[in-house]
């Protein structure tokens, strides 16, 4: 079984994220890092390695973004993936979910992948649609916000929280699964990993090698266009008290509910 | 006819999803702006008068598959990818929750369209629909515009509000619908699993919500102590219903439930988007968390920045006091 993992470089959570007015697009400068959410991918197809329930004989890291996203491949890679795929092309600067979708199937597509995993959402542009897309495109059976993943048989049993509850969904691989971050605790990478990531396979690719239509992507080919940016309406800021004495702000508490007639 | 189309979620029981039927009135408004019609799709087992009846929030047609399962995706992407391609849908709405978003992306992929997600307001720009996205843990809002059609619109969990009109009745049309091979290789098992205690929250007028931050199952004690104090009842957040820490009848949020109390307290709960959109209309926010910059602060009226461990035990004490006293 080869396994892909859809992983994106995203600012650090340390970051203040904000939008270019003039690109309409979100600032990328400053530090990077792997998006969190996407190492519950990739210990997910760890666990199921060496869960010894299906033999898996590739774990593939894939990205698509610009020069600097090998650096979140370099991490993937140091957390347990054999190699890595980076597409990046000019052409897809300002793709929307529409576009990116279809691109990241067409990459997947030349990998032939019996499983992709994916995290529940980007840190940055928290869409939690990605995996959808990319499955219907790959003509694959799909499901996300997974917290619980059991293989057997080329199927797996999958748990999620929905509208209702917790429903349980048995899914026939190939398959999409973006997993939400309760499934598992993500493995610290050991030095010697980290050292070793970059020397690990790594193609690159251009949409050209791939078979992407370049009007499918990029601004032209998004469907979606910002048209204005705004502030959200203010609210008056609440009030914050540091803890240094507990016991003061512990009286505080009590005069602050007392006033507001809660006790 | 460039209409808008609605999908209806329902529950085992045939009861439409609260959030379903914000997006029918939502969409009913627009198309009188737009001078269309609003439409919805409902899939499964639904009774003729259970599908006539979202005639009330303002659908004029309802498109029903009977032979398509409902809770799962991509049976119902065939349903509304057809619908929308033999009626000419100029968009498609959905309310809040989670099988929306799926449905939504899985269009999306399909018929070639925009997609916006966490949509809290949509409103008519020359004709068309713009929708109105907070980005970036709500500090920017976007407006978003779709080029060409489809335009596929997910709404953030009570975005929309359902408004049951007239008592018009909506014309059933059953759909006809071949699944494609890979929507039927996933199968429910089970739907709508209650894990945990039957609790009830919604009545309380006071919360003290618990989150990750409490740090381990057993410190649940901290937040039930202070509660029971106060006279309410503890809520919860979705990562720590996942961790089987607390029943998910406790949970509040997009795929729980949502809550309006006199006070809630959020005791280690960073303030993610979905679990505000369940309780950020309670009338007095209190949060206690360590993390200065965490986002519950931005929408608290109180906000306290430490260690839950050291103020807990100490407020309940406190809390006790005066009300003994
Ligand atoms: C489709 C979808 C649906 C979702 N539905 C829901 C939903 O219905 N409800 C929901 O709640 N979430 C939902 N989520 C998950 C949501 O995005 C967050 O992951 C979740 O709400 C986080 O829970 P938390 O605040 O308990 O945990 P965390 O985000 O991990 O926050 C824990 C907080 O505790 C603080 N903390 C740690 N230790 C201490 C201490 N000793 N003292 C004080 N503070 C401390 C930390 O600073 C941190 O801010 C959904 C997500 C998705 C993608």
């Amino acid at each position: 079984m080869k396994i892909c993992c859809l992983v994106k470089e995203v600012p650090d959570a340390a970051v203040q994220k904000r939008i270019d007015s003039n690109t309409k697009r979100l600032d990328r400068s400053g530090e990077k890092n792997l998006n969190p959410f996407d190492t519950h991918g990739i210990e997910a197809a760890m666990q199921i390695r060496e869960g010894g329930n299906a033999q898996v004989d590739e774990i593939v890291a894939v990205t698509m973004g610009p020069e600097s996203a090998v650096r979140a491949l370099h991490k993937a890679v140091a957390l347990g993936a054999d190699r890595s795929v980076h597409l990046t092309d000019e052409a897809l600067a300002g793709s929307d979910v529409c576009a990116t979708g279809y691109a990241l199937a067409k990459v997947l597509e030349s990998e032939q992948p019996d499983l992709v995993l994916l995290g529940q959402q980007s840190d940055d542009g928290e869409c939690y649609t990605i995996g959808a897309v990319v499955a219907d495109h790959l003509k694959m059976p799909s499901l996300t916000q997974v917290i619980k993943i059991d293989v057997a048989d080329n199927k797996l049993t999958c748990e999620r929280q929905a509208e209702y509850g917790y429903d349980t969904v048995e899914v026939e691989l190939p398959a999409v699964i973006s997993v939400g971050d309760a499934i598992n605790e993500p493995r610290y990478p050991s030095l010697k990993a980290i050292m070793g990531a970059k020397k690990k396979p790594l193609d690159t690719h251009a949409t050209g090698d791939v078979g992407i239509e370049a009007d499918h992507v990029g601004e032209d080919g998004s469907k979606t266009q910002v048209l204005a940016i705004n502030p959200p309406p203010t609210k008056e800021p609440g009030e914050i008290i540091e803890d240094e004495d507990t016991n003061e702000t512990v009286e505080k508490i009590v005069a602050w509910l007392d006033e507001r007639k809660l006790l | 006819m460039a209409g808008i189309l609605v999908y209806a979620l329902h529950d085992d029981e045939g009861n439409f999803n609260k959030n379903s039927l914000g997006a029918i009135s939502e969409a009913a408004k627009l198309a009188g702006e737009l001078g269309t019609e609003a439409a919805a799709v409902v899939v499964g087992d639904v009774s003729d008068d259970g599908a006539a009846g979202l005639g009330a929030y303002g659908a004029k047609r309802v498109f029903r598959a009977k032979d398509a399962p409902e809770g799962l995706a991509q049976p119902i992407v065939d349903v509304m990818a057809k619908v929308i391609s033999d009626e000419g849908f100029s968009y498609a709405l959905f309310g809040g929750g989670l099988l929306g978003f799926e449905i939504g992306a899985g269009l999306t992929a399909r018929l070639n369209a925009g997609v916006t997600m966490e949509v809290t307001e949509v409103k008519v720009q020359d004709g068309k629909l713009v929708a109105e996205r907070p980005v970036l843990q709500d500090s920017a809002i976007v407006d978003v515009g779709y080029v060409g059609e489809p335009g596929i619109i997910i709404g953030r969990l009570n975005a929309f509000d359902a408004n049951a009109g007239d008592g018009g009745s909506a014309e059933v049309v059953d759909v006809e619908v071949e699944l494609s091979d890979w929507s039927t290789k996933a199968r429910m098992v089970t739907r709508g699993e209650q894990r945990g205690a039957d609790v009830n929250i919604e009545d309380a007028e006071i919360l003290v919500g618990g989150g990750r931050g409490l740090g381990e199952k057993d410190n649940f004690k901290l937040a039930e102590d202070l509660a029971d104090a106060m006279g309410g009842a503890v809520a919860a957040t979705r990562a720590v219903v996942d961790a089987g820490w607390y029943p998910y009848a406790a949970q509040i949020g997009q795929t729980g439930k949502t809550v309006a109390p006199k006070l809630y307290l959020a005791a280690g709960i960073s303030g993610a988007i979905q679990h505000k959109v369940g309780m950020q209309n309670s009338e007095n926010i209190l949060a206690i968390n360590k993390d200065p910059n965490a986002p519950i602060f931005e929408f608290s009226d109180l906000g306290i920045v430490g260690d839950l461990h050291k103020i807990l035990p100490k407020l309940t004490e406190a809390v006790k006091a005066r009300k003994g006293g």
